[in-house]
């Protein structure tokens, strides 16, 4: 519940920049803090994985700076400041440049990648993408070259091997599985994808691992554990995301593989709350921006005073695959049930149905895309 | 014809194109669409999300 003394939201990604729009819509006056470890730019963080065929450098990514935010937004945004302690008994953050007091905190810091094990010397040749300056960083590293090894080919992989290809690179996918994007949608569903991406030029490696990444002159020499080698510029590493529960775990905080928030994005703290990549809603742990703007209309909400619980509609997933469109509804409302597939070559309907015959998810490529509003109105809400 | 610009990612919906991937045939004006349609970008809804009106 609201509470004198300032409102500090940690972290300005698409969370926290986008809970303190919502909130000045509500309470114009209140004293607002943004803390983040970086810049503060606002982007939006589904770009990044678009820019390559767009050749957008990061700096066109960013929409606004940090001040200008601040200005908009009537609140201190104190960049390049990461918060080290939280003491939920006095209400104050450590952070690298000082103590904070707050009357209301919000934890909107996000996720980092899972990282890749390899021996230390190789941390710029294998780099992650989750943010806007591992996007330039990343860019950076690949002027003037042309071969890319993604590991992962997951949403992510899948994404940016597709964005990569467009932009005139030569991409290889190395995956433990035998299909793309495994645990989102069925191996018919894929088929087409990777079907498209390999149209594109893109070679895939899957039902591999990578035993280890060497220097190899100016190159990287990758060895997959079938014995084989491949040889790149750079790696991109997008095997998963983990939420940055650190800080809320040594405050004391219930975190699971995010931080636990109730129906009000309230942490085990009743001055704590919890949005975005970070946490874990009711259970759901939804790194997508939909969800995240669900939440941060209902906690904008609740933060001026009016309790309310984050609802959340059926929210699919575009997975930006230009070479063959695919979005996908996670049967998040079913524990058990069937996928039952229809279509041809890169037009396949998917629709998975309980044993009651009740529809709760799909996966469409191609031209069966235009089905997704249609579905979306039969389906249940995620979280009603 | 109007444009309309997503305000999280910058998609720019053009009425004269409409969204023909979903549906949506060239020459929708946005009032138009679906309220249940949903950003292509980034998935956030038509409701939720201010579209920015380019002219």
């Amino acid at each position: 519940m609201s509470d004198s003394g300032a409102l500090i939201i940690v972290g300005t990604g698409l969370a926290g920049y986008n809970l303190a729009k919502e909130l000045r819509k509500l309470d114009t006056e209140r004293e607002l803090i943004l803390v983040t470890a970086d810049d503060g730019r606002f982007y939006s963080k589904p770009l990044l994985s678009t820019g390559f065929a767009k050749g957008k450098q990061a700096d066109e990514l960013a929409m606004q700076g940090a001040s200008m935010m601040a200005e908009q937004l009537n609140a201190r945004v104190i960049t390049h400041t990461r918060v080290t302690a939280i003491d939920a008994q006095s209400r104050t953050l450590q952070t690298s440049e000082g103590e904070l007091s707050y009357g209301d905190l919000v934890l909107a810091c996000g996720a980092h990648a899972r990282p890749l094990p390899l021996s230390e010397d190789m941390h710029d040749r294998v780099l992650s993408i989750n943010d806007l300056s591992d996007y330039g960083r990343f860019r950076q590293q690949l002027a003037g070259h042309k071969r890319v090894a993604i590991i992962g080919a997951g949403l992510i992989g899948s994404e940016f091997a597709n964005d990569l290809a467009l932009g005139g690179l030569e991409v290889q996918v190395i995956a433990p599985d035998e299909q793309l994007m495994p645990g989102l949608v069925p191996a018919q569903v894929a088929a087409p994808v990777q079907a498209a991406l390999e149209e594109l030029g893109v070679r895939f490696h899957l039902g591999r691992s990578v035993a280890g990444v060497h220097a190899a002159g100016a190159a990287l020499r990758l060895e997959l554990d079938d014995g084989s080698h491949l040889e790149a510029d750079q790696v991109l590493s997008a095997i998963g995301l983990l939420a940055n529960t650190a800080l809320a775990q040594e405050a004391g905080l219930l975190c699971g593989r995010g931080i636990q928030v109730d129906r009000y994005l309230r942490t085990s703290d009743p001055h704590i709350y919890a949005l975005g990549d970070c946490a874990d809603v009711m259970g759901m742990q939804l790194m997508y921006v939909m969800p995240l703007m669900s939440c941060a209309r209902a906690l904008a909400r609740t933060l001026t005073g009016q309790a309310t619980e984050v609802s959340y509609p059926v929210m699919p997933v575009m997975v930006k695959t230009p070479a063959c469109p695919l979005v996908v509804s996670p049967p998040v409302t079913a524990a058990k049930g069937l996928w039952t597939i229809s279509g041809e070559g890169r037009d396949i309907k998917a629709l998975f149905h309980d044993a009651e015959g009740v529809l709760h998810g799909y996966a469409l490529t191609g031209a069966a895309v235009s089905e997704k509003l249609q579905l979306n109105r039969q389906l249940p809400a995620w979280l009603a | 014809m109007k444009k309309w610009q997503c305000v999280v990612c910058g998609f720019i919906y053009d009425e004269a194109e409409g969204w023909p991937d979903e549906g949506i045939a060239a020459g929708t004006r946005w009032e138009d669409v679906p309220a249940d349609w949903q950003c292509p970008d980034c998935g956030v809804g038509k409701e939720d999300f201010e579209m920015i009106e380019m002219g």
